[in-house]
């Protein structure tokens, strides 16, 4: 592989990764703390939250893990090599 | 010692992106994850065979444990489709949940390293992102089916509800759906896989042991997710706007 396009796909999946996981961790952080207030207020509605939270987080998690897809692309099945 | 060394070094590579070719005519298939998902059939065959061979009226051991999984599939696919609807769609996404949740803790509880192949590695089905995108595509058209059968072409028309606006973004949301299905769960279960693969090859021993838990618990995740996911399409594309049977009652 070409030195350049090495350097430049290894710069960009960290890029990728690392701005990819900016966002969904200010949402979860958001989200969950959310949750936590709303577990404070109504201890009993508990159980709902939790499954909800669950499953959102994991969508805000899947924003990371399509930056993680395009890294894993460049490192390991590199189109330009 | 250098032997077993290396040895365990084999065991700890990473293969990503290469993989035990067989040629069926003129196709090339990815051998391992059909071997993969054979052993993954074939577990919940027998499981589902052992459950129903001898079905008492007060249910015990692993007739008991079958009862409890089917009644968390129908509350899944009831919360998503509602009381009237989900019945017939039970089998879709309850063989979806099974099938994604046992490949992705097969891959991750059984040492499939220790079988080697001539190339590529064994691993879960789902880390190959053909599996999921099959599983993605089947979910679209099961929602596609759904709405089509209960309105007819009428379903088309609800793309322009609430205002016409919308028709572009429904579109583009067809497109976009099996995208994100088939991402979502591919690259979650291969960042699993791959994080505790470079934690094995750093630290061999204990050290990857809490990422692994923590694994099997997202790939349960996962399965959830998806399972709900399609669900929930399902049940969108068979909700009835209100203007339909509602409005005729007035006239």
């Amino acid at each position: 592989m070409n030195p350049i396009i090495a350097a430049a796909s290894v710069i960009a999946a960290a890029l990728a990764v690392g701005l990819g996981a900016i966002g969904p961790g200010i949402g979860q952080g958001n989200a969950a703390g959310q949750a936590v207030e709303g577990i404070a207020r109504q201890p009993e509605a508990e159980g709902k939250i939790r499954a909800t939270l669950l499953i959102s987080l994991a969508f805000m998690e899947a924003l990371t893990i399509y930056g993680l897809v395009v890294a894993l692309v460049l490192l390991f099945a590199n189109p330009f090599s | 010692m250098v032997n077993t060394w290396s040895y365990l070094a084999r065991l700890a590579e990473i293969e990503v992106g290469e993989h035990f070719y067989w040629e069926i005519g003129k196709y090339k298939v990815h051998g391992q994850v059909f071997l993969v998902s054979w052993f993954v059939m074939a577990v919940l065959i027998v499981a589902s065979l052992l459950a129903t061979r001898n079905i008492k009226r007060v249910p015990e051991g692993m007739q008991n444990f079958m009862e409890f999984v089917l009644e968390f599939l129908r509350g899944l696919a009831r919360d998503q489709i509602g009381e009237k609807e989900y019945r017939p769609w039970v089998p879709f996404i309850g063989t979806l949940f099974l099938f994604i949740f046992v490949s992705n803790w097969s891959g991750a509880l059984i040492p499939w390293k220790l079988i080697q192949l001539p190339e590529g590695e064994l691993a879960a089905p789902t880390v190959d992102i053909n599996t999921t995108a099959a599983f993605a595509l089947l979910t679209s058209l099961a929602y596609f089916y759904a709405g089509i059968s209960k309105k007819g072409l009428g379903y088309f028309a609800d793309y322009a509800q609430p205002s016409p606006i919308m028709v572009p973004f429904r579109v583009i949301e067809d497109f976009t759906r099996p995208l994100s299905l088939s991402f979502r769960l591919f690259g979650n279960i291969l960042a699993d896989e791959l994080a505790v693969a470079v934690l094995v090859l750093l630290v061999p021993l204990l050290i990857p042991l809490p990422l692994m838990v923590l694994g099997l618990f997202l790939s349960g995740i996962q399965a959830l997710i998806f399972a709900t996911l399609a669900g929930s399409y399902i049940g969108e594309a068979l909700e009835t706007h209100g203007h339909g049977e509602g409005e005729e009652e007035h006239h």
